[in-house]
């Protein structure tokens, strides 16, 4: 039986090579609806999730209506201690349950009484759960060393305060790029394992 | 609605902001408060500032008390004080809170306890006009409302 997409004819054994062909065929880039549209990927249902840290009041009032105007969800907590809490990290629970605790971003403080944004920083990229989250950091005083220190530590970015509705813009933005790029390039890591695949099929000489 | 009132209120209300503005009191991040109000929140800014001068009035007292003895000053907790009204100062737009702020840090860093007083004496004397001003322009504000008109956007450029 000749498969019209491919010139090859079928050798043995038809019928198992019918389903990893069928399944190849299905992932053909080409079939897929890879549009240019990444409009879709946080879906105006799906808001960006942003946990802010911070002891001022003040400012956390302040920041939870920044981040509340541009379109995210916010959860405010005044201590890097309830961060923890909030995240499962402050190993009560251990980190049982939290796995679709879905945040996309958290800012933090950097001076803060008790535990500074600096160390919730390290506790938050020694997690296996939540080390990928972008984690900015927030201060009101421009130290080199201290924003050198969060950024090599993993830190996102290192905005000064006040913060400006221009600031959480700016990192909006380049958050969804970073989206972008990571949907990208998982498409290409698929498209790689098609290519794979029918290599794999030519050379059973299908 | 009587547009011509209503303009007046407007042209009133453009004139004091501007003025604040002009006379040090409020600066850039003032602006950025307002914003973020809108007819969703239209209470933004005099809650965030009412926070703010509720902060000032407790921060205030406690830092009063560290310096009330000579001999047995708590300077870490001044400085403390000064750090958390500095931060919220800026935050809110309040410069001339912020600058003597800028000025108490530095009489705490060298431990001189009569500077702090003479700072806190000031940032006490200027977080109360400050609310004093606020208040005024408010208060322009929900005459400008309840004569029917909407609030001017100012932009101080």
């Amino acid at each position: 039986m000749q498969y019209q997409k491919r010139s090859t004819p079928f050798s043995s054994n038809p019928q198992s090579l019918f389903s990893l062909v069928d399944m190849a065929e299905v992932l053909l880039p080409e079939m897929l609806d890879i549009s240019n549209d990444t409009s879709s990927l946080t879906s105006s249902q799906e808001l960006l999730h942003v946990l802010a840290v911070d002891d001022s009041m003040v400012d956390r009032k302040f920041i939870e209506r920044l981040l509340r105007v541009s379109s995210c969800k916010v959860t405010v907590v005044d201590s890097a201690t309830r961060a923890l809490q909030y995240l499962g990290l402050d190993g009560e629970n251990g980190s049982v349950g939290f796995e679709d605790l879905k945040i996309n971003l958290i800012m933090t403080d950097y001076s803060m009484p008790g535990m500074t944004g600096y160390e919730l920083l390290k506790k938050i990229k020694e997690s296996s759960i939540f080390r990928e989250i972008p984690v900015v950091i927030m201060s009101s005083e421009n130290i080199l060393p201290r924003i050198d220190r969060c950024l090599e530590e993993g830190a996102e970015d290192f905005l000064l305060k006040p913060v400006k509705l221009a600031d959480v813009k700016r990192l909006r933005d380049s958050l969804m790029k970073a989206e972008e790029r990571a949907f990208k390039n998982m498409m290409h890591k698929r498209e790689l394992e098609v290519n794979d695949i029918y290599s794999q099929l030519k050379r059973a000489k299908i | 609605m009587n547009t011509i009132v209503v303009g007046q209120l407007q042209r009133q209300f453009q004139d004091y902001i501007v003025s604040l503005y002009q006379q040090g009191y409020l600066d850039n991040q003032f602006t950025e408060l307002r914003k973020l109000q809108d007819e969703g929140s239209p209470d933004f800014v005099a809650e965030v500032v009412s926070l703010f001068f509720d902060d000032c009035a407790k921060v205030i007292n406690d830092m009063s008390t560290s310096l009330e003895r000579p001999d047995h000053v708590d300077f870490k907790q001044v400085d403390s004080g000064v750090h958390q009204l500095k931060g919220s100062s800026s935050s809110v737009g309040a410069r001339r809170v912020k600058n003597v702020c800028i000025a108490f840090k530095e009489c705490c860093d060298v431990q001189n306890r009569e500077g702090c007083l003479r700072c806190l004496q000031q940032v006490d004397y200027e977080y109360k006009m400050l609310k004093t001003k606020l208040q005024d322009l408010f208060n322009l504000e929900q005459q400008i409302l309840q004569a029917g008109g909407t609030i001017p956007q100012v932009s101080m450029n």
